[in-house]
């Protein structure tokens, strides 16, 4: 217990992960919340990477974090352009209105 | 040690508890504030356990660049008076239990494969690119960075470059009736166009049709 672990860091990973898994499917507002969710679940990857880096004394791990980092950021830039660019359009970003392709 | 364990169940559980807010809030804009508690309170943690370096940079990119964008944007659409019916809309409540399912089961995939994985005692020593104690996170990960990982490394650039441009262009828009300077228009303009020079009949003026 007092001891920590990888298996402590990882199990924090599997906790955000899920959140984020529940944010993305319970989310009744804006898409907004499901692109934040998104970022918590690209966070939980990367708790992964860091700790086995760190604990099995690789780097390559820290490398590929920052590689996930440039395409979170790269992600989230564009997905709030097309976020703007639908309330623009329609005038709204509810997760229910936003039914144009009849899915 | 003690303190390691202290820290770390502390900035855990600040970190899960903003991770739920996030989900869980009423307002966007409280949850994009705790997105940045969540990733400061994960930075910190990096830092704690030795990857400095990629604590920073959480830091500088998520809550310098990208929540302040996001808040920018929240900030912008006029999210505000859509308040959220969390569980009372019931027309599309139906996947609610769903998505519970869902996670609950990811989580327990997760926490089986954590609890129930050992890895050979043989990968530590197997690979090539072992962390070197006596230089520091930063200096190792730029000799690795630069050389091992150099198209990689480029490639990400090009990533970002790419999506700045399109969002440049998604977002870009050309207004109707707004007066523009146009310098092109200023510089090329000639005296012949400019200037005009009329014979004025007296007493009765000149028209000016502009």
């Amino acid at each position: 217990m007092t001891e920590i672990g990888l298996g402590h860091y990882l199990t924090l990973g599997a906790v955000i992960f899920s959140i984020g898994v529940i944010g993305i499917f319970l989310n009744r507002k804006n898409i907004i919340v499901i692109l934040m969710s998104i970022e918590l679940i690209l966070l939980a990857v990367n708790i992964n990477l860091v700790s086995f880096s760190i604990f099995l004394n690789d780097l390559s791990g820290q490398v590929f974090t920052l590689f996930i980092l440039t395409v979170a950021a790269a992600e989230a830039a564009i997905g709030l352009a097309i976020i703007v660019v639908y309330y623009r359009n329609s005038g709204t970003i509810r997760v229910e209105d936003i039914d144009k392709l009849k899915g | 040690m003690i303190a390691h364990t202290i820290f770390f169940y502390v900035f855990s559980i600040i970190a899960v508890i903003s991770a739920i807010m996030v989900t869980a809030s009423k307002n966007t804009v409280h949850s994009v504030f705790f997105l940045i508690l969540d990733f400061i309170s994960i930075s910190c943690l990096f830092i704690m356990i030795g990857a400095e370096f990629l604590g920073m940079i959480m830091l500088i990119v998520y809550v310098g660049a990208v929540a302040v964008l996001f808040l920018f944007v929240v900030m912008m659409l006029n999210v505000a008076q859509q308040k959220n019916q969390w569980f009372l809309s019931k027309s599309s409540s139906g996947h609610i239990p769903v998505g519970l399912i869902i996670s609950a089961i990811i989580f327990f995939e997760l926490i089986i494969v954590v609890g129930g994985w050992k890895y050979k005692p043989e990968l530590i020593s197997s690979n090539n690119l072992l962390q070197n104690n006596e230089i520091s996170n930063t200096h190792s990960l730029g000799q690795v960075l630069y050389t091992d990982y150099i198209h990689i490394f480029q490639i990400s650039g090009l990533i970002l470059l790419v999506a700045m441009i399109g969002a440049i262009v998604l977002t870009f828009r050309q207004r109707e009736g707004v007066k523009k300077q146009s310098y092109i228009k200023q510089i090329s303009r000639e005296r012949s166009e400019g200037v005009e020079v009329l014979e004025v009949a007296s007493n009765k003026g000149v028209k000016i049709d502009d």
